[in-house]
């Protein structure tokens, strides 16, 4: 590997693409999963047929469509061009979000009806025994299934190179392969490498928050939550 | 025991021709009691004649079918709106609820909270006692339960009596007129029971709280109660006071019953 130190510099000026685009995107996932998986328990039919509409029909069509439709038929129809990596992380969370959504909502409903009834019982308003009660003992569930989602939401950012953003994946295919084509396989292998460490630095950070989740409610990671953390793929 | 007036004094719990189904099946029907303040009433009966079904009507857990259901005077169903009465809104039942406390068999403890945490969640959230009074409170209570020292303990990290200890002290931080117990002893080790039923009669005795109790445990009803209701098929069949109930029961299905309690 005489020419890593080039590979690992061109790799590495798209990493803050990759970077910008994962945690943004993470940030805009759980927004959205928040807001659509309570809609979608919601008492008002009308939201909840809302957020329904929007999980299935995200969730039901490529990224990669979704993508362009943002990026380039939009525009014609809105008369204004999305900065590309705007588009990209846009995509990342509505995508990814649509995921999420399910995931808040069967940890909401996981959460024993006794616990409603005691909060009914001391008088809590619904809003209360949703922020209170409910959602601090649903997040210990959700987390677990949140990092599948982020690692995933990590893989899809190679998506961004449909829209010329210079991230990780574009770099190796359109910078350092046509100069390098014999190298092919090493090139690819360190960029394996690289998704490999960010999804691994996703993992402990939620793997800390589900220790520190379970303690608050008092007890340990369930043995679920163990498995299917350790389940997650890699690119 | 606290000496009760029952007759005159506008009832604190009415049930008037209450019915309620789940599906086809039909829990009560026709049910029509009620209980004055102060009064401590024990509710017996089989399994399945109805007796949590009626606590969970009076918390606003349930609701009836037909009939009218008041605690100290006020619906739980319907309320006064440019002098009619319509169907209740959520603040009118919240702020009837706020009247009633309930202690549940698996306690229902919230464990994202700590001990602390369960008795000031709700005093200063709907109470709106500031942090110190509401704190003051549940340091009372808890050494009225015996459990001072175990404030800032998990949930988890107590024992099944404990719990139930905390439950308890957590429905009385909401200073309830009504306190309704659906078979609180019933999840506990044996020898846990006696010590949280002492500490019932204690309450019950130093306060002059309602008391609507579902229990299992004959000895309890007997000395804790004013009033013993029998109940069966979803209706009081037998409705005396204990000394009378336990001892010369007039309806042959209460025999039976406390004769299959009592060989138990
Ligand atoms: N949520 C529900 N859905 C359907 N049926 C119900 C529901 N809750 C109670 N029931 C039925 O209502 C009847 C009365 O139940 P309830 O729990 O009030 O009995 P109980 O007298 O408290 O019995 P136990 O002594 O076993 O606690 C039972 O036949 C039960 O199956
Ligand atoms: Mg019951």
């Amino acid at each position: 590997m005489d020419n890593l130190g080039t590979f690992l510099s061109v790799l590495s000026q798209g990493l803050p693409f990759t970077i910008i685009a994962t945690v943004a995107g993470i940030l805009l996932t759980i927004v959205l999963s928040f807001v659509a998986g309570l809609a979608l328990m919601s008492s008002s039919k009308t939201v909840r047929v809302i957020s329904r509409i929007y999980v299935e029909g995200l969730r039901g069509t490529s990224e990669v469509v979704q993508l362009f439709w943002i990026f380039f038929a939009l525009p014609v129809l809105v008369g204004f061009q999305i900065v590309p990596i705007w588009a990209g992380i846009l995509v990342l969370g509505l995508n990814h979000g649509a995921y999420g959504a399910e995931i808040v909502r069967g940890a909401v409903q996981s959460v024993p009806r006794a616990q409603v009834e005691g909060a009914i019982a001391l008088s809590m308003t619904p809003a209360q025994r949703m922020r209170r009660v409910i959602l601090p003992q649903a997040v210990v569930e959700m987390l677990p299934s949140f990092n599948n989602l982020f690692i995933q939401l990590l893989k899809s950012t190679a998506l961004l190179s449909f829209v010329s953003i210079n991230e990780i994946t574009r770099q190796a295919q359109q910078v350092l392969v046509p100069r390098f084509n014999p190298q092919a396989f090493q090139i690819f292998l360190l960029l394996l490498v690289m998704y490999l460490i960010m999804s691994l630095v996703i993992t402990a950070i939620m793997r800390t928050l589900e220790r520190v989740a379970a303690a608050r409610v008092g007890r340990k990671p369930s043995a679920r939550s163990r498995s299917q953390a350790t389940g997650a793929g890699i690119a | 025991m606290p000496s009760v007036e029952k007759s005159g004094a506008d009832p604190m719990i009415a049930f008037d021709g209450v019915e309620k189904r789940f599906g086809d099946n039909v829990v009560l029907s026709e049910l029509s009691f009620t209980v004055a303040p102060g009064e401590h009433v024990c509710l017996i009966g089989p399994s399945g004649s109805g007796k949590t079904t009626i606590l969970r009507l009076l918390m606003t857990l349930e609701k009836c079918d037909a009939g009218t259901i008041t605690v100290g005077g006020t619906s739980l169903s319907h309320m006064e709106k440019n002098g009619k009465l319509v169907p209740a809104d959520e603040k009118h039942v919240r702020d009837v609820r706020k009247r009633i406390g309930m202690v549940f068999q698996q306690f229902n403890l919230f464990p994202n909270m700590t001990v602390r945490g369960n008795l000031v969640e709700a005093p200063t959230r709907v109470l709106g006692l500031s942090k110190d009074e509401a704190d003051a409170r549940a340091k009372e209570l808890l050494d009225l339960v015996g459990l001072g020292d175990r404030i800032d303990s998990h949930p988890t990290q107590l024992s099944g009596g404990q719990q139930q200890r905390v439950a308890i002290a957590r429905a009385l931080a909401m200073r309830p007129d009504v306190l309704l117990l659906d078979e609180v002893t019933s999840a506990l080790d044996p020898e846990l029971v006696a010590g949280v039923l002492k500490l019932l009669s204690d309450i019950g005795s130093s306060t002059d709280i309602t008391f609507l109790c579902v229990t299992h445990e004959m000895g309890f009803a007997r000395d804790f109660s004013d009033r013993v209701m029998m109940f069966d098929g979803g209706r009081v069949i037998e409705d005396a006071a204990p000394e009378k109930l336990f001892t010369a029961p007039e309806h042959e299905r209460t025999q039976a019953f406390l004769h299959a309690v009592v060989d138990r």
